[in-house]
């Protein structure tokens, strides 16, 4: 771990949009999926707009497309429900290459693709431009309460250390011959967690001691 | 699963945004009470161990597997408030460094998966423990019952939400069995998860689980010298 390397989904550059505060970026987000999500489904050449406008950011943010693309896997369970979507709406019917359809859930699953993928799109350029101290910093200024932006802090800080805890337990119980393939593993994973909880709860204890011996108020110094 | 944007129109998610917003404003004065200064360091462990919670996955069968939600084990590890701060910033996290849930759609998650999981959890549990008799064994038991609930109210709510707010006329009643039913499943699974994980700490940490702290607190002193076989 350690301050500066970024989170997984980072990358990084110098580009206009690499340097822009973070708060305008939130914020622009924000904006831009309301607009979105507001947008009435039968516009569609304005998601085209939209579209462009996606990829123009991160064509000025100079990541990679194939980076952001490869990332897009977060959306595929929704993929399934926009699939789903057209056989079991109701309303009038059509027909699409021979199949029978729902007008209304094809409409439905078109929009969910069409926003969920502008939305997966936009949230990923923001990750990838903004480091995590940064993002926490434009939180702070858009007057998050303190202690949410605390919580988090430690919490993206810790966050390679109790994951990279869990890897470690997982090679451990590997390297024995454990393999989780039914139910009848549950036991030993769930313990696993109650061993994860208990050294998360632990290390938070020495940390917050740590942080008491050197002064800690509450607040975190500038 | 995660909400995206677009799943839920424009108005119902700046009314869950509202909702979310108002809930977590409670749980900050709130968890005040369950942890004082600690409260920073303390909740963002807990909310790392959330999110590395939800990176296992628990096979189902054939190949199949799915994970925890945690609202509920949150809730019984470290208290109701400290619980709905943390699976906040679980989700505030997922949205803006990982992409997972949409920001559109982040008080429609905090509310579904956070709050209502926490807080059914909660209830339940709380429910339980002043029914049964107070004793340490039963509080696992106590948790898988909370888990077991949480789950399928949380889908419930979410088929209400789909239904003042949804993007698609899916027959209520077909999405609600649907949903319903894949969830009570989901939420038996969560249960048994639960009730091993809380039972493990117990048997290690049981100061550590807020929700034993009651309790523990009954339990007497035990003084065992060695007089009588000294004598």
């Amino acid at each position: 771990m350690g301050a500066g390397h970024g989170h997984k989904l980072h990358f990084h550059g110098h580009s206009p949009v690499h340097r822009a505060p973070a708060h305008l970026k939130i914020l622009t987000l924000l904006a831009f999926m309301l607009v979105v999500v507001a947008t009435p489904r039968e516009w569609y050449p304005v998601f085209g707009l939209y579209l462009l406008v996606v990829v123009a950011v991160i064509a000025l943010s100079r990541v990679p497309v194939t980076y952001i693309l490869k990332r897009c896997v977060v959306e595929v369970p929704f993929l399934f429900f926009a699939l789903l979507l057209p056989f079991v709406a109701t309303g009038p019917t059509t027909e699409v290459l021979g199949v029978t359809v729902s007008q209304h859930g094809l409409l439905a699953a078109w929009a969910l693709l069409v926003k969920g993928t502008l939305g997966v799109l936009a949230s990923l350029t923001l990750a990838a431009t903004t480091e995590p101290q940064e993002l926490l910093r434009g939180l702070e200024r858009l007057h998050l309460p303190n202690q949410l932006v605390q919580i988090m802090a430690f919490m993206v800080r810790y966050l390679d250390v109790v994951t990279g805890e869990m890897q470690r337990m997982k090679v451990a119980r590997d390297s024995r011959g454990f393999s989780a393939r039914n139910p009848r593993h549950w036991p030993v994973l769930a313990r696993s967690l109650g061993a994860l909880f208990i050294r998360s709860y632990e290390r938070g204890e020495r940390v917050h001691l740590a942080m008491l011996s050197r002064g800690y108020t509450g607040r975190m110094p500038r | 699963m995660h909400v995206p944007d677009g799943f839920l129109d424009a108005p119902t998610s700046v009314a869950t945004g509202a909702a979310a917003v108002a809930c977590v404003g409670v749980a900050l004065v709130g968890a005040r009470r369950e942890l004082d200064d600690k409260t920073a360091p303390m909740a963002g462990l807990v909310a790392a161990f959330v999110f590395a919670t939800q990176m296992i996955n628990f096979p189902v069968a054939s190949g199949t597997s799915g994970h925890l939600l945690g609202g509920a084990l949150a809730a019984i590890l470290v208290g109701p408030f400290t619980a709905v701060l943390c699976m906040s910033v679980v989700f505030l996290v997922q949205s803006l460094l990982f992409a997972d849930g949409g920001i559109t759609a982040l008080g429609t998650n905090i509310m579904l998966m956070g709050v209502t999981t926490v807080v059914v959890g909660w209830l339940v549990f709380r429910g339980l423990q002043v029914v049964l008799p107070k004793r340490l064994t039963l509080v696992p038991f106590c948790a898988g019952a909370a888990a077991l609930l949480s789950v399928p109210v949380a889908a419930t709510l979410f088929v209400v939400l789909y239904e003042i707010g949804g993007t698609a006329d899916i027959p209520l009643d077909h999405l609600a069995t649907a949903m319903i039913g894949v969830h009570v499943l989901i939420g038996i699974g969560e249960a048994v998860i639960t009730f091993l994980a809380v039972a493990s700490i117990i048997a290690v940490r049981p100061d550590l689980v807020y929700g034993a702290r009651r309790v523990l607190a009954r339990r007497e002193l035990e003084v065992r010298t060695s007089t009588g076989a000294a004598a």
